[in-house]
């Protein structure tokens, strides 16, 4: 490859203008950005139904909604939240954009599948859209039966469709990127050379592969069930519901593992490049993303120790979900181990990244509580629960987003973000994010339970907090959503390498050309090493 | 050296590397498919174990002779695709296209009977939900077994549907000469496919067909 003058070429974001050139580019930086379009449209839909949600729960009386209505806020938000925003952020975000840039590729192995992965989404968040227009949807975003069959009056069919539809387009990243990083790295670029980042989304990717498709069958089952009236879930009909959440949480509990895993690649990013230093014990780093997608298969049951599983049943899935706390805690140490003796700066995804730490240490302990037979009982389907996993999923997966997202911003679109504005709102949704979900762990083991928007008297004064939290939450993100587009075209010029970090994808231009590099480039050290980096630092 | 630059998308740097990622994302793609059927398998075995005696009565109510003319169809198919494979690995695009398009014909041909098979189970009253009227007597679960047949094999069948669609753009691609000996990889990843799809039956025929004359041998 002969290559041409560096500046010559447009950018990713040139070149090409026109709605055609984006709708049919094959290009996985556009399709990046157009999922980043889709997956905030679809975190705007969630999010309103938090706001109603926790407006509601602002006083002990149901008044602002019936039970009926309240039921299809709490399934809207998780379904959309769940399906529609986590599954596909930080991978088919992020990942989309950064994994051939990372590893030194022009592309994805698979362009044409990258981009009809975006459209398969987009197709099944439609349909979950128009199931909420004609209607809604009150099952919980479970599905469990029988609320999804005997006593399902709602848009069921069509909303678990979205779902099913959009799986599709999760497996076909999955397949992609494991194609990718199996055969698109550059010369020189051994397994363990690549960054934390690419370890955590071949993890990642082996989850969407392996647990995608049972949901799917999952779903087609449940329609099965409910246009031909035959009895495979539902007890009234002869049914067995315990199956359907057996094949529920065999992909519902490493789904949680898609969330969170590509997350944890965002913070190694991050921590090694504003602590100038590389990730402590990179291999244990790399191989704890993989330890965490295998065991993440074994620990479904402990979505179900109150639901006639067997104790003996019970005993083992406790005991397996205690395992995954290793290579998590593994993470945790080694991100605590890299900072020791670092050269620590603090902009603003930096923030986030130590938020992540915190936030998803406290995340993921409760899960060990909720883990144990005895203390699950007590707290299951209570305020606990949720406190729990909003922990790992905002405090952890959301947290992480952002930081990523403000971490790569300058080399998605070659503009800085504001500093000092984005370190306040980080600061905001910090605050914001624990006053709203700290209450929660307190109210679950009072004995709130989820799901209900009545409750007693003396549960007003927590709840109260919680709300106020949202919104101070809530505030912090629509500040980024602000300022974060004013930058395109407001924001200083980025160069390269704003940060100074080490990694392929700040060695090409701000935004990147077409084809990512002006040449393929040969890598010759280990990842996060830092000697290049200073030298082009002061020169 | 143009016949190369042809077939070489522009982000690979050679056909060797395009062809092994393309081979890796054929396989990652069959485990996906082997998750999917595994979830339909375990369902099925959960509800054997749970309801026997339905299971064995439904399993009565299945053409064995048909089922087993359809295996030997299906496996007789592969063979064929394997075949075009090998051909299309020595370059013969014209005998690769051949091959494939005698893969179409055994395929239709199966799917022939199983319509055959499913004219058989709607004069029967044996579709559930659509035309349900069993015999008197019929144990309480059979709507079950034959719900779990009808997902089954429609999966199965919508798997050959679609290979048959690409069959029938690979034997075109073939007849015009677009694989050579360095460039196969698209017939070959069709015949992974499509070897799936064979296995699948493989292991549906015995769970769903023979299941009845096993039950002799217990009770």
């Amino acid at each position: 490859m002969s290559a041409p003058h560096a500046g010559e070429r447009p950018s990713y974001l040139g070149g090409e203008y026109g709605l055609r050139s984006w709708l049919l580019t094959l290009d996985h930086k556009r399709i990046g950005l157009l999922y980043l379009m889709g997956v905030s449209a679809f975190f705007l839909v969630g999010g309103a139904f938090a706001v109603l949600i926790r407006l509601e729960l602002l006083t002990p009386s149901g008044d602002l909604f019936q039970s009926e209505t309240y039921n299809k806020l709490f399934t809207l938000h998780g379904i959309f939240m769940i399906f529609f925003f986590l599954l596909p952020s930080i991978p088919a975000v992020l990942g989309n954009f950064l994994l051939p840039l990372m590893i030194g590729a022009r592309d994805l192995a698979f362009p044409r599948i990258n981009l009809l992965s975006w459209y398969i989404y987009m197709v099944g968040g439609l349909f979950t859209t128009y199931a909420m227009l004609a209607g809604g949807v009150d099952t919980g975003w479970t599905f469990y039966t029988p609320y999804s069959s005997t006593y399902a009056n709602s848009h069921v069919i069509a909303a678990a469709l979205g779902i099913f539809i959009s799986g599709f387009s999760s497996i076909l990243t999955g397949v992609n990127f494991i194609a990718t990083i199996h055969k698109l790295r550059a010369p020189g670029l051994t397994w363990f050379r690549l960054p934390l980042f690419v370890w955590a989304h071949y993890a990642t990717s082996l989850i969407m592969v392996l647990g995608t498709p049972v949901i799917a069958i999952t779903i087609l089952l449940v329609a099965v069930e409910r246009l031909f009236h035959v009895g495979i879930f539902d007890p009234a009909l002869g049914g067995d519901p315990v199956l359907f959440q057996h094949l529920f949480w065999f992909y519902s509990h490493p789904a949680v593992y898609i969330m969170i895993l590509p997350a944890m690649g965002v913070i190694s990013e991050v921590i090694a490049c504003f602590s100038r230093k590389r990730v402590f014990g990179y291999k244990i780093v790399a191989f704890s993303s993989l330890a965490i997608a295998v065991l993440g298969f074994l620990v479904w049951g402990h979505h179900m120790f109150v639901s006639g599983q067997s104790v003996y049943a019970g005993v083992v899935f406790s005991l397996l979900s205690f395992l995954v706390a290793i290579p998590s805690a593994v993470k945790v140490f080694n991100w605590t181990a890299t900072l020791y003796r670092g050269s620590i700066s603090f902009e603003a995804p930096m923030l986030y990244a130590l938020g992540f730490i915190g936030l998803f240490t406290i995340g993921g302990l409760t899960g060990i509580f909720l883990a144990t037979l005895a203390v699950d009982v007590h707290v299951h389907d209570t305020y606990f629960v949720v406190a729990h996993f909003h922990f790992v999923m905002v405090g952890g997966a959301v947290m992480a987003y952002l930081g990523g997202l403000h971490f790569w911003w300058p080399k998605m679109f070659g503009r800085l973000y504001p500093e000092m504005l984005a370190r306040v709102t980080a600061v905001i949704v910090f605050v914001g994010f624990n006053l709203t979900f700290l209450p929660q762990f307190v109210l679950g083991y009072l004995g709130m339970p989820r799901r209900y928007h009545v409750y007693p008297d003396e549960f007003q004064v927590l709840n109260v907090l919680s709300t106020a939290g949202a919104s101070i939450l809530g505030l912090g993100f629509l500040m980024s959503a602000a300022y974060l587009p004013w930058s395109l075209r407001f924001g200083k010029k980025a160069g390269r390498n704003p940060f100074g970090a080490a990694g392929l994808e700040w060695t090409t231009a701000s935004p990147p050309m077409a084809h990512n590099f002006e040449s393929v480039p040969e890598v010759q050290g280990e990842a996060y090493e830092r000697e290049h980096v200073e030298e082009e630092l002061h020169v | 050296m143009s016949e190369t630059r042809a077939v070489l998308a522009h982000h690979f740097e050679s056909l060797e590397q395009q062809n092994e990622a393309a081979a890796i994302g054929m396989w990652a793609f069959l485990v996906q498919e082997v998750m999917f059927f595994g979830g339909l398998f375990t369902t099925y075995l959960v509800y054997r174990v749970l309801h026997p005696g339905a299971f064995a009565e439904g399993s009565a109510h299945l053409p064995v002779a048909l089922g087993t003319a359809n295996t030997a169809v299906l496996i007789g198919s592969s063979l064929t695709m394997a075949l075009g494979v090998r051909a299309a690995q020595l370059g013969r695009g014209r005998q690769c296209a051949l091959f494939l398009a005698a893969t179409i014909v055994l395929a239709f041909a199966f799917l022939g009977v199983k319509g055959v098979e499913y004219a058989e189970k709607w004069e029967h009253g044996l579709i559930p939900g659509v035309r349900w009227s069993p015999e008197a007597g019929a144990d309480a679960r059979l709507n079950l077994f034959f719900a779990l047949y009808f997902v089954m094999t429609g999966c199965h069948a919508l798997h050959m549907l679609v290979g048959i669609v690409l069959m029938a753009i690979v034997a075109g691609r073939a007849w015009g000469g677009r694989y050579s000996r360095a460039n196969f990889l698209g017939v070959e990843c069709l015949g992974l496919y499509w070897h799936f799809v064979d296995l699948v039956w493989i292991f549906l025929f015995p769970l769903l067909y023979l299941l009845h004359g096993h039950r002799g041998g217990h009770s």
